[in-house]
C-alpha cells in the first residue's frame, strides 16, 4: 500500500514536470511545425541561471530571471535563427535540424561552465517530507505538483482566451487565412518559443530539486523523455501533451518501484519505460492519443 | 445598418501590375483596374488566369507562395499596398475571403468570428460589438450555433461564417474569392444576395468569379483576364452582351459562330 501512493505521488509529480516541458514541444509544434530539439539546452539554461543567482536576488528572484531570461533566449533564437531559415513547411524541417546544432552550441557551453558541479538551486523545499498518511512524500514534489498545475492552467488559459492563443489556434489550423486576418505569424510564433522557454525554465527547478541532488550538466537530457509524452498525445494537443506526460511520468515511477518484480526485463528498464509506452500507443493509434479528429465535412 | 460611410472615398488602384512566382514564373503582366469606393467590379477568367494571384498581391500573401509584384503600384486610397504585408492590408481597410472558404475547422463558429478582428489590435470593444452584431444580422444562422466547430457546418454555412469573419475586420473594401465555389444553386443565389447586402451598407466588393453570370448580375464593371492579362473590360452589362463573354463564359453558342 505504501509503495503504491509513493508511486502514485512520484509519478504525479514527474509527470506535471514532464508536462512542462512537453507543453512547450506543443505549442512550438503548432505555432512552426517545428520539433524543438533545443529544449535540453533551454531548460539546463533556466537551471543554471536560478543556480548561479539565487545566492545575490533570493530564490524566487532568481527563478523569475531565470524564467524570463530564458524565455528571451528562446523567443530571439525562433526570431532571429529559425525564422530566417525559413516560415513555410520544408523550411520546418530544416530548422527542426537547426535546432539540434543550437541545442549541442549551448549545452557545450552551459556543459564547460557547469563542469563536474552538483549546483543547488537553492529551493526553499530542501529535503523536507510531508507525512501523508500511508506515503511520505517530499515537499518538493508537492511543490513540483502544485507549481505545474498552477503554470498549465496558466498556459491553457493563455491558448483560450488571449488574442495571442486565438492567433495561434487559427495560425495553426490555416496559416494563410489567419494571416489574411491580419495575425502576425512571425509574432505570435516567436511568442509560442518564449513561452515554451519559459516553461523549460520552470521545470528545470523541480528536476533539479530533492531527491535529484542538484543541477547537473546532464538534467537537461530529462527533456527527451517528453518527447515521448508529447508524441503519444498526438504532437499538437495540448491536452495531449498533459496526458502523455502523466502517463510517461507514472509508468516511469510505477517501473522503477516495482523494480525488483520486473527482472525479467533487465535493471534500468525504468529509462526505457517511456519509450516502450510510446511504441505500445502507437501501435493502436498512430496519430496520437489526441490527434487532431479533422473535424471536417466536405 | 449605421455603418456610415467614411468621409473620404478611397479607391483601389491597381496600376499595371507584374507578378512572378519564384523569381521566374510570370503569373501578371501589366493588369490595372480600379475599385471604387461602394463599388462592385468582377473578375472573370478561367482557372489559371491569375485572379487569385491579383487578390494576393492586394491583400499582401504573395509571399506566402514565393510571389512578388515586380513592376507597378497597389494603391488604396493614399497607402501603398505592394510589397506591404496582410497587416497592412486589413488596417487599411481592405480584407480577403479566401477561396475554397478555409474557416478554422477546429475552432467554434464564435472564435472563427473572434479571428477575424485579430489584425485590429487597438480597436475599442464597442465597435467589436458592433461589427460582430451586423455580421449575426447578416447571417441569422451563425447566431444559431456560436459554439459549433465550424468545420461541421455544411458548405454554404462555411461560406457565410468565411464573409463573416472577414467582416469582423470592418473592411471598406472586400475581396471575394469565388464565393460561389462548389455551392448548390440556392447558395449561389443566397451568397449573392448577401453581397448586395454588403455593398449596400457601404462596403466596396471586388469579386472573382468564374460563375460570369452571377458576378455580372451583380458588379457595376468587370474585366475579364486571360493568361495573366486583362483581356476585356467595361460596365458589366455591356460585358454580359458581348459575345466573347456569352460564349467563353456563360455557356452560350450564338447561332453562326457556334461551330467556328
Amino acid at each position: 500500500m505504501t509503495t503504491l501512493v509513493d508511486n502514485l505521488f512520484n509519478g504525479l509529480a514527474l509527470g506535471a514536470v514532464y508536462a512542462l516541458i512537453a507543453l512547450g514541444f506543443v505549442t512550438i509544434f503548432k505555432a512552426s511545425g517545428v520539433l524543438s530539439f533545443t529544449h535540453g539546452s533551454l531548460l539546463l539554461l533556466g537551471g543554471y541561471l536560478t543556480a548561479i543567482l539565487h545566492d545575490d536576488l533570493g530564490f524566487a528572484g532568481a527563478l523569475a530571471l531565470a524564467v524570463l531570461a530564458t524565455a528571451a533566449v528562446a523567443g530571439l533564437l525562433d526570431r532571429y535563427v529559425l525564422q530566417r531559415i525559413g516560415t513555410d513547411p520544408h523550411a520546418a524541417h530544416v530548422a527542426t535540424i537547426a535546432t539540434i546544432g543550437v541545442d549541442i552550441v549551448l549545452v557545450t557551453d552551459l556543459s564547460r561552465r557547469i563542469g563536474g558541479d552538483l549546483l543547488g538551486l537553492g529551493d526553499p523545499w530542501g529535503d523536507a517530507v510531508t507525512d501523508m498518511g500511508p506515503a511520505t512524500v517530499a515537499d518538493s514534489r508537492i511543490a513540483a505538483i502544485i507549481v505545474s498545475a498552477v503554470a498549465i492552467a496558466g498556459a491553457f488559459a493563455l491558448f483560450r482566451f488571449t488574442p495571442w492563443g486565438l492567433s495561434l489556434r487559427a495560425a495553426a489550423e490555416d496559416s494563410e487565412a489567419a494571416a489574411l486576418m491580419g495575425v502576425r505569424l512571425t509574432r505570435v510564433r516567436m511568442l509560442a518559443w518564449c513561452l515554451a522557454g519559459a516553461l523549460a525554465a520552470l521545470a528545470a527547478v523541480f528536476l533539479a530539486a530533492f531527491p535529484a541532488p542538484g543541477l547537473e550538466r546532464t538534467t537537461g537530457q530529462i527533456a527527451l523523455k517528453a518527447f515521448p509524452a508529447a508524441i503519444l498525445g498526438g504532437m499538437a494537443s495540448p491536452v495531449g501533451a498533459l496526458v502523455g506526460s502523466l502517463l510517461i511520468g507514472l509508468t516511469e515511477a510505477f517501473v522503477a518501484g516495482y523494480q525488483s518484480d520486473l527482472h525479467v526485463l533487465g535493471e534500468g528498464f525504468g529509462d526505457v519505460a517511456p519509450y516502450a509506452v510510446m511504441v505500445l500507443v502507437l501501435l493502436v493509434r498512430p496519430a496520437g492519443l489526441f490527434a487532431a479528429r479533422g473535424a471536417a465535412r466536405v | 445598418m449605421p455603418e456610415a460611410p467614411p468621409d473620404e472615398a478611397p479607391a483601389l488602384h491597381v496600376e499595371e501590375i507584374d507578378v512572378t512566382y519564384g523569381r521566374a514564373l510570370s503569373a501578371l503582366r501589366s493588369v490595372s483596374l480600379t475599385v471604387p469606393h461602394g463599388g462592385v467590379v468582377a473578375l472573370l477568367g478561367a482557372n489559371g488566369a491569375g485572379k487569385t494571384t491579383l487578390l494576393r498581391a492586394v491583400s499582401g500573401t504573395l509571399r506566402l507562395h514565393r510571389g512578388a509584384v515586380t513592376a507597378g503600384r497597389i494603391r488604396y486610397g493614399d497607402t501603398v499596398l505592394d510589397g506591404r504585408d496582410p497587416v497592412a492590408a486589413v488596417r487599411a481597410g481592405v480584407v480577403q475571403v479566401p477561396e475554397g472558404r478555409r474557416v478554422f475547422a477546429g475552432l467554434s463558429v464564435d472564435e472563427n468570428l473572434r479571428a477575424g478582428g485579430l489584425g485590429l489590435t487597438r480597436r475599442a470593444p464597442a465597435q467589436t460589438r458592433r461589427a460582430r452584431d451586423r455580421v449575426l444580422t447578416l447571417f441569422p444562422r451563425l447566431a444559431e450555433r456560436p459554439h459549433q466547430a465550424a468545420g461541421l457546418l455544411s458548405g454554404g454555412e462555411q461560406q457565410m461564417l468565411a464573409i463573416g469573419r472577414a467582416l469582423m475586420a470592418s473592411p471598406r473594401l472586400l475581396l471575394l474569392d469565388e464565393p460561389s465555389l462548389g455551392l448548390a444553386p440556392l447558395m449561389v443565389d443566397r451568397i449573392a444576395q448577401v453581397v448586395r447586402e454588403i455593398n449596400a451598407q457601404g462596403t466596396a466588393v471586388l469579386l472573382v468569379e468564374q460563375n460570369a453570370g452571377m458576378a455580372l448580375s451583380l458588379a457595376d464593371h468587370a474585366h475579364v483576364l486571360e493568361v495573366g492579362e486583362v483581356r476585356l473590360s467595361g460596365p458589366a452589362a455591356e460585358l454580359a452582351r458581348t459575345d466573347a463573354v456569352r460564349r467563353l463564359y456563360l455557356g452560350e453558342t450564338t447561332d453562326g459562330q457556334g461551330a467556328a
